[in-house]
């Protein structure tokens, strides 16, 4: 029951964040917009015990990300974006018709029932074997996983270096 | 307990939404914007899945997502912020240099 409402209440938070992002002229209200579903979405993960991982969306995603991204949106200028005009009649008229089809299909295949989400879906769930601890992630994560977890380790090394080359931009003397 | 087809279809909505962000907006910084509200969808329909079949490995594949993504925004705000120091603009329809 608590997990209903919850699911409910985060769900309508995430959909109207969502919304938001789209929809907003100005991109600092987009970037709340995603504030909100990432938060949201977060909560979920609790509810479904991904705990680390739900720290981890809060702290990377809402905190760092976010920031940065707020950060270039100050930089670039908030009132540039609004300023230029985003007409795109065609456009959304095929993209509305394609949303429409996608959506009638996905009806269809879910009222017809012959689609499973997840096809070897357990009965119940074992919340010994899911309980997304700091523990419970260490360990697949240093003994099965740990060539991908050096591997990214590498490579946020690589995009540290990658964005301080773009970012030192030489003037060019013309 | 919450059926694993609501988060599924939540998940499904949030990443049908960023899709249409990327279809919409011309803004760089919105459509990248609208590339993370995908990513977090799919990292939704994984926790998800990983609780209905009881495996850690969906938990352990977002959380390597969560990474791989925070060193793409990095990149991928340096590459906008390079482009608006030379172009002036944050709008993809201006960046037509390479158009045949």
């Amino acid at each position: 029951m608590v997990e209903a409402l919850l699911f409910v209440l985060m769900a309508l938070g995430a959909l109207a964040g969502a919304v938001t992002v789209v929809v907003a002229r100005n991109s600092v209200y987009s970037a709340m917009g995603l504030l909100a579903t990432l938060f949201s979405v977060a909560v979920l993960f609790v509810v479904q015990l991904a705990h680390l991982v739900a720290a981890v969306q809060v702290i990377v995603y809402a905190g760092a990300v976010m920031t940065l991204f707020l950060f270039v949106i100050m930089l670039i200028g908030v009132d540039l974006s609004e300023a230029f005009d985003e007409r795109l009649p065609r456009q959304r008229l095929w993209v509305g018709g394609l949303a429409g089809l996608v959506i009638i299909l996905a009806g269809v295949v879910t009222v017809s029932g012959e689609f499973e989400w997840v096809p070897a879906a357990a009965p119940e769930t074992i919340v010994e074997s899911t309980n997304g601890t700091v523990q419970a992630i260490a360990e697949p994560l240093f003994t099965e996983w740990v060539l991908a977890f050096e591997a990214t380790a590498l490579l946020l090394t690589i995009a540290a270096a990658g964005a301080i080359a773009l970012a030192h931009f030489r003037r060019v003397r013309v | 307990m919450v059926a694993s087809g609501w988060y599924m279809g939540l998940a499904a909505a949030l990443f049908t939404i960023g899709a249409l962000g990327i279809l919409l907006r011309r803004n760089a910084l919105v459509m990248f914007m609208c590339i993370e509200l995908m990513l977090n969808a799919v990292n939704l329909t994984l926790i998800s899945a990983g609780r209905v079949m009881n495996d850690l490995n969906g938990q352990v594949a977002v959380f390597f997502i969560l990474v791989v993504a925070a060193a793409e925004v990095v990149v991928g705000l340096a590459i906008i912020v390079a482009i608006f120091r030379r172009r002036a603009t944050a709008s993809v329809d201006e960046l037509s240099e390479l158009h045949g």
